[in-house]
């Protein structure tokens, strides 16, 4: 993180797909992109289908590559990190709710959720106390938390996805769509979780179809439209 | 009456100066198995024949030589491996242990103590104590080449946790000063003990699988155990019925259809020596 | 930190046939990197040549011992490489029955280790062999059975207690989930993710299952005719590839 508190910042970045199969096709997807987040702030990426944002929340995380320009998170640069600094980053700073849950199947929901914890080298016992606590604020029924979630409706593995990316207080948090398929009462402590961590200081990136979502807890809006590649040209 | 039509002991001159060779390698390296080109004996593998190549390339004709089978001097592989050397290389012989230069022995050590100058050979049929552990010969050579023996006890940990304890009661490995896991033959682990610190020299030889090892005078033998099972030379809790020995091994014989059993010494020599002396003392 | 293990250009050929060549990476201590590419890229030529099971041509393999510091694993003596091989690294196979004595009980299987490394307390041995049997969840009960009386999955499972008693730093495995039951897939992939993060091991995992590493590994790296043709962050390499060839193998992948 520099002096000013910013927590995410984003500078020139570019990125284009190669698809060496077929015929060395280009696909550029991003041009230009740059603006940052502080400490405290959450950011919604928006623009219409195909803008970019999931590939810039990708590229963000670390899974697309980038390019070009600078992605860097608490003074990391994400474009020319080793992998043990991106995988160390991911564990201590940069948290990530996703819309799909990628999991051992088998492995019960609580541990699931404790899982990020474990790694940081919590006690099983404070770790579960922990997990246990969220899903229970997150409404998911106690039988279940033996379970596998892969075995849950779609709403159930959203709250699970959330209460894994909110059981350890990341510096940094990557949330796409964590509103979607949730009842009133699960978005309003989804909204409530996302207060709380901009409280502690949480710098966000999010993504939200949810417009009342975005209005009630979202500092700024970043058009992507802004960075497609046609435009730049 | 030294059939005119051998050299001595049988075996050429040439045969005899290679195993000496590997006997005198394999006293260098105690315990370690040394090749040699073991040659047709005339007699079929299984009798001896690794025994009968030893003490046919240590016997010089002033020796006087001893031949036993689980102790007993009057078993038919006892009788004619005696009666090959009388014939082949003229030596005297004797069924008095102490009065043997050279003892060739199939399954036992003679109850007698031995002292230094004597030999004492054993007719080895499997020399190699990981055989039934690791049947591949190149690994077990590289395994004794390393001192990699983890597995010799895994075999005593399976016999414990099968049984409750050890249950080899003969070819009980042991290792050597420390170094090389051997297996001292079929003997009896009632015999184990005696292996370490003998005054004579000791040579094992296995004709069928080639191999020669040796334990010089004095050499460290211990026998492998865990420190809450630790080793124990066993033998059956009785008194010999002849010569009421306590502290020799014994043989159980069945007297008649009826399973009435005794035991006497398997070493016929002491236990002879034990009724004589104590005729003689009685008259 | 020093890495656990630097390989520098690493090679090896079967006479004229390529294995591998010019392999290169630093694995960190607590990293878990994963091998994949198609039969005959070479892959489990490198882990071989890794392990010290093959002998390289050229190159470089240095481990951070415990005792020593880094040394060049290539450059040592056999019996150096042996001892090094079952107290700090482990090796667990694709075929269990390749890795396991089937002749020899679970309890036996799991203490073999420990004797060589010379413990000769039996109950000591025994206790570990039970404690491991329940930490790969087969029943202690079952410690005198031998492994033929064993499923494969419980089979693969005493594989790992065997290898792991001893408390290794390093774990080569080569396909530790092929030729296994998708149900029993992911129950091994569960406790050896737990086992990883728990012993805080460091792991190279041969495998052309691109789910197992995506679940496993923190890196990846993807094997071509016997060369790296890509490397790095496996989210990276299985969701942005880069070479042509990865892109290749990520898209012939059935979706799940």
């Amino acid at each position: 993180m520099d002096g000013n508190g910013r927590m995410i910042e984003i500078a020139g970045v570019s990125k284009r797909f190669v698809l060496h199969n077929q015929g060395s096709a280009e696909i550029p997807v991003l041009a230009g992109a740059g603006f940052s987040v502080a400490r405290g702030e959450c950011v919604a990426l928006t623009g219409a289908s195909g803008a970019g944002k999931s590939t810039l929340m990708r590229m963000i995380y670390g899974n697309y590559r980038t390019d070009e320009g600078r992605i860097a998170i608490g003074g990391i640069d994400m474009a020319g990190a080793e992998p043990r600094q991106v995988i160390r980053l991911r564990r201590e700073v940069l948290g990530h709710v996703s819309q799909f849950l990628r999991v051992v199947p088998r492995v019960p929901t609580i541990e699931v959720v404790a899982e990020p914890l474990r790694i940081l080298g919590m006690a099983e016992a404070p770790a579960r106390d922990r997990a246990a606590a969220l899903l229970g604020r997150l409404n998911v029924p106690e039988r279940l938390w033996t379970l596998s979630p892969t075995t849950f409706s779609g709403g159930e593995q959203q709250r699970v996805n959330i209460a894994r990316g909110f059981v350890h207080p990341y510096p940094a948090l990557l949330l796409d769509e964590p509103t979607a398929s949730l009842d009133p009462a699960n978005r309003a402590v989804v909204l409530d979780l996302i207060r709380e961590a901009k409280a502690r200081g949480c710098a966000i990136v999010g993504i939200f179809h949810d417009a009342g979502a975005r209005a009630e807890i979202c500092d700024r809006e970043i058009d992507m439209t802004a960075f497609s590649p046609e435009r730049a040209q | 009456m030294t059939d005119a039509a051998y050299n001595f002991a049988y075996l050429d001159e040439q045969t005899k100066r290679m195993i000496r060779r590997a006997i005198l390698k394999a006293l260098a390296i105690p315990g370690c198995q040394v090749p040699f080109a073991s040659r047709e004996m005339p007699m079929p593998y299984g009798w001896g024949t690794g025994g009968v190549q030893l003490s046919a390339a240590v016997l010089v004709p002033e020796d006087r030589f001893k031949v036993i089978d689980q102790g007993a001097d009057d078993t038919t592989n006892a009788v004619s491996i005696r009666k090959f050397f009388e014939r082949t290389a003229g030596v005297a012989t004797t069924t008095r242990t102490a009065d043997a230069t050279v003892i060739q022995t199939r399954h036992r050590i003679p109850e007698t103590p031995l002292a230094e100058g004597q030999i004492l050979v054993y007719q080895v049929p499997i020399p190699e104590p990981l055989r039934f552990l690791e049947p591949r010969e190149t690994e077990t050579r590289r395994m004794h080449a390393l001192g990699d023996y983890g597995l010799m006890h895994v075999k005593l940990y399976e016999d414990i946790a099968r049984h409750g304890h050890v249950s080899a009661a003969y070819a009980y490995p042991v290792m050597v000063e420390g170094r090389y896991v051997m297996d001292p033959s079929p003997i009896p682990k009632f015999d184990n003990p005696k292996l370490s610190g003998c005054p004579a020299i000791q040579l094992f030889g296995a004709g069928r699988e080639q191999r020669i090892h040796a334990l010089p005078p004095y050499t460290n033998v211990v026998s492998l155990d865990f420190e809450d099972h630790p080793f124990e030379a066993s033998k059956p809790e009785h008194p010999c019925a002849l010569c009421g020995a306590t502290e020799s091994y014994l043989d159980e014989v069945i007297t008649d259809d009826r399973g009435t059993r005794m035991f006497v010494c398997s070493d016929t020599d002491f236990c002879t020596s034990r009724r004589d002396a104590a005729l003689e003392a009685a008259q | 930190m020093t890495p656990i293990l630097s390989v520098r250009t690493l090679s090896k050929s079967y006479g004229p046939r390529l294995g591998c060549r010019g392999v290169s990476f630093d694995l960190w201590p607590g990293e878990v990197m994963g091998i994949v590419g198609e039969s005959g890229s070479g892959k489990s030529t490198l882990l071989g040549c890794l392990a010290g099971h093959l002998a390289a041509d050229a190159g470089q393999v240095i481990f951070d011992t415990r005792s020593h510091g880094p040394r060049d694993v290539l450059a040592m003596a056999e019996p150096e490489r042996r001892a090094l091989s079952r107290s700090e690294w482990a090796f667990v196979h694709q075929h269990a029955r390749d890795g396991l004595r089937m002749g020899v009980s679970a309890g036996g299987n799991v203490g073999e280790r420990l004797m060589a490394a010379g413990a000769r307390n039996y109950g000591a041995i025994r206790g570990a062999a039970q404690d491991w049997l329940a930490r790969v969840e087969i029943d202690p009960g079952r410690i005198d059975d031998r492994p033929s009386a064993f499923s494969g999955g419980m089979q693969q499972r005493l594989q790992i207690a065997r290898n792991l008693v001893t408390g290794p730093r390093l774990v080569f495995m080569d396909e530790p989930t092929g030729g296994l039951d998708v149900s029993v897939q992911a129950r091994l992939l569960d406790l050896l993710r737990g086992l990883v993060r728990d012993m805080g091991l460091s792991a190279v995992i041969v495998t052309h299952d691109l789910a197992v590493v995506r679940l496993l590994a923190d890196r990846l790296m993807v094997m071509k005719s016997g060369e790296v043709v890509e490397q790095g962050l496996t989210d990276q390499v299985l969701d942005d590839p880069q070479h042509g060839y990865t892109q290749l193998l990520v898209s012939s992948v059935l979706a799940a």
